[in-house]
């Protein structure tokens, strides 16, 4: 996970930090500049070669024009990959951002027991996904799993067997590791809404239900974004949990784009359509967090507390 | 930051592999990657410190790997000119893309003038280690075909026979539905284990020809009648409810399949014979109290193919990388002729329950706990007419890749058996 800017404070900043923004600081950025150019756009650029090309990965690499291009999309598997990943992103989108922020309101309490169960609830994203996604195999696994070996039918469907609960599976599974992650997103971004809004508010008389609807949520607008796109984006690149759950299956049901570029490019052995596949996950990624800052104002690093 | 970065991109630029620095005053080596997991990996091993052992002047460094991150790795050191001297693989398809590489060394020659080493392994094996007419890798280890295994216990439960038709089949899965057991076990999600099912019907329905004509490319080759005859009847046993429920779901890399027959929650399971040993190390009373059955795959109704026909692995394969150098070639050509399969290392492959590919080596396990299972095994293997390489070994990754995408849709009766061979048709050659 990416580390996040402060929220800017309003006010003028201090003059010795426009003094220096001219002198030192941009030589602070080198290093990570260095990485994001070495580990980044070289091998970005790299892709976007091998795109052009047909390679098995173990012989030549040899120039093959559009080839790759043609050969992806004219595969009925594309769109049905692009559009599974799109319901992945929408459906952990609607799933985690109520539950996150409902949890987040809840956490930001300063209460002893809440804190305590902040802790218990921070859990699950401290597992790796691919651990995850073996515990969660083995519960479910319809004739050694939890529904047949405590005998309760409702729980041994076949979860991971048909494409609808497949896919809803995996939804949850994803979302039970990244609600805690949100959470603790929206209890920060609860924490700075000033006390004073509510204690007007309780002075009009609003209710519990009303503060939440009135203040809380227009309050936190910026902090929807911000994790929206964290999992917007995010949700582009699922790939171990998917992989080791459900492999991409039943069939392809669960087969998401960053599935269907490493089956391509490591198991078909396939490397030029894999390369125009990983551009394409590339491009979408960009186009869809381009399009949350619009979303977001052209300012996203405003506040909104001034308006307190 | 720049400095580690340079040396990694040197590192990965230059086209020795870590094997060939050896050294010039003292023994060579040569480096051989495996596969981990016991029992397996301590014969292989063992087999390599005993070549070291006798060879101090030019010994090998062995080094295993699991299963699947073994397939990346290799694949990955080879493309990268990092190869080992010595590539262990399954022969083949996977194969063929090294030759086509220029990768790996060609062996006819010295087969010719190691007749020897050739005449004593089965001939069988020979096959997938042999693309165009030259030999590229040395057959080693055991034999595994893929067989009918089933739970006796399950079978008088319901008081039946084993089947001895395709019919027999048929007529069996509504019986044990409604005893409530499964009449199949299956880990469908590793989609090579729907596969064998393909594998052996069309072989019974068709006979060899068939794939044989996909395998040579020819156009348009799985329109065959016999294709569509076996597409449907696989699907006819889906719908019927032939295979455990959940079935999609379930891999074969965590044994859950074993385990269903085992436990009785399915009656058979179309498998390898290297899930013997599996059975008989976590069965509990399974295996040694007689309770495990096994048979070839049976005849279908009509059908042209020869009974006797069997599918699976006829061996495993070891090559030799073109990188090498000329030291670390010999040493390996050297271990083939003296170190592999030794009748040292044939008993080890017997006490695994596997089937060394060595002419008469069935003399090894006279008095052995799994000596029936052990000569049923050799008996598949020795009478076999034809001894089929796995479709998805003898294919290119490529073709193999869009099989077992297509083989999951059919077992998910997502698509009609038309459309399976109107997909397949398209990736004919590649």
């Amino acid at each position: 996970m990416t580390a996040f800017a402060p929220p800017a404070r309003p006010g003028p900043p201090p003059a010795a930090t426009r003094e220096a923004r001219g002198g030192v600081l941009p030589w602070l950025a080198v290093p990570a500049l260095v990485i994001f150019v070495g580990f980044g756009v070289i091998p970005l650029l790299g892709v976007l070669f091998l795109s052009f090309t047909s390679w098995d990965g173990l012989g030549e690499i040899h120039l093959s024009g559009l080839t790759s291009w043609r050969a992806v999309l004219a595969d009925p598997g594309l769109p049905h990959a692009l559009w599974v990943t799109f319901l992945v992103m929408a459906a952990s989108w609607a799933f985690q951002t109520p539950a996150s922020i409902l949890i987040g309101v809840f956490l930001a309490g300063r209460q002893r027991y809440r804190a305590v169960l902040a802790v218990l609830f921070f859990i699950p994203l401290l597992l790796s996904q691919a651990a995850i996604a073996i515990a969660y195999k083995a519960l479910l696994d319809p004739n050694f799993g939890l529904g047949a070996g405590l005998h309760i039918d409702l729980l041994s469907q076949d979860w991971l067997g048909r494409p609808v609960l497949a896919f809803s599976t995996v939804i949850f599974v994803v979302s039970w590791q990244f609600i805690p992650f949100h959470s603790l997103i929206y209890q920060g971004g609860v924490r700075q809404i000033p006390r004073s809004m509510y204690e007007a508010a309780e002075i009009d008389g609003a209710g519990r239900v009303r503060k939440f609807f009135s203040i809380t949520l227009p309050q936190l607008k910026y902090t929807i974004i911000t994790s929206s796109t964290l999992m917007v984006v995010g949700s582009l690149t699922f790939f171990d949990l998917i992989f080791v759950l459900t492999a991409g299956g039943p069939g392809d049901a669960t087969r998401v784009l960053a599935l269907d570029m490493y089956k391509r490019g490591f198991q078909a052995n396939l490397m030029g359509p894999a390369s125009a596949i990983a551009v394409i996950l590339v491009l979408v990624g960009l186009a869809l967090a381009l399009l949350l800052r619009r979303l977001g104002g052209r300012n996203p690093g405003a506040s909104q507390l001034e308006g307190a | 930051m720049g400095v580690p970065l340079g040396a990694a991109l040197a590192a990965c630029g230059g086209t020795a592999g870590p094997g060939s620095t050896s050294g010039s005053g003292g023994g060579a080596k040569a480096t051989y990657w495996y596969l981990s997991v016991q029992p397996q990996e301590g014969v292989r091993t063992r087999a390599v410190e005993r070549f070291n052992k006798a060879n101090p002047g030019g010994t090998i460094t062995g080094t295993p790997f699991q299963n699947d991150a073994y397939k990346t790795k290799i694949k990955t050191a080879i493309g990268a000119g990092q190869a080992p001297t010595i590539i262990w693989g399954w022969g083949g398809g996977t194969l063929r893309t090294y030759v086509q590489a220029g990768q790996v060394e060609d062996l006819t020659s010295w087969f010719d003038q190691n007749a020897a080493v050739k005449d004593r392994l089965f001939p069988s094996s020979f096959g997938a280690a042999t693309i165009d007419g030259k030999i590229y890798a040395m057959p080693c280890e055991t034999v595994q075909p893929i067989v009918l295994f089933y739970n006796k216990t399950a079978f008088e439960k319901i008081g039946a026979q084993p089947p001895t038709s395709w019919g027999d089949i048929m007529d069996l899965v509504p019986k044990f539905n409604k005893a409530g057991i499964a009449p199949f076990s299956l880990g469908g999600q590793s989609r090579w284990t729907n596969m064998m099912w393909l594998e052996f019907l069309l072989d019974r329905i068709g006979g060899t020809e068939v794939f044989q004509a996909v395998f040579d490319g020819k156009k348009d080759a799985w329109s065959h009648p016999a294709v569509l005859d076996m597409l449907t009847k696989v699907q006819d046993l889906v719908k019927a409810g032939g295979f455990i429920k959940g079935f999609s779901s379930i891999t074969a890399d965590s044994n859950a399949d074993q385990a269903l027959l085992y436990t009785g929650k399915a009656a058979m399971m179309l498998h390898g014979t290297w899930t013997y040993g599996g059975m008989s190390q976590d069965g509990g009373d399974f295996v040694p109290g007689g309770h495990l059955g096994y048979m070839n795959f049976p005849p279908v109704e009509g059908g042209k193919g020869d009974p006797s026909n069997t599918v699976g692995n006829p061996g495993q394969y070891l090559s030799i990388s073109s990188k090498a150098t000329p030291e670390q070639k010999e040493i390996a050509k050297k271990f083939f002729a003296t170190g592999v399969l030794t009748d040292q290392e044939g008993k080890e492959w017997v006490e695994t329950g596997g089937v060394p590919i060595v002419k008469g080596s069935d003399a090894a396990w006279a008095g052995s706990k799994d000596a029936d299972f052990l000569n049923f095994v050799y008996g598949i293997a020795s009478n076999a007419k034809v001894f089929a390489q796995s479709w998805d070994q003898a294919l290119s990754p490529t073709a193999a890749e869009v099989l077992l995408d297509n083989i999951a849709k059919l077992f998910q009766l997502s698509i009609t058996p038309q459309q399976w061979v109107d997909n397949m048709n398209a990736v004919i050659g590649q």
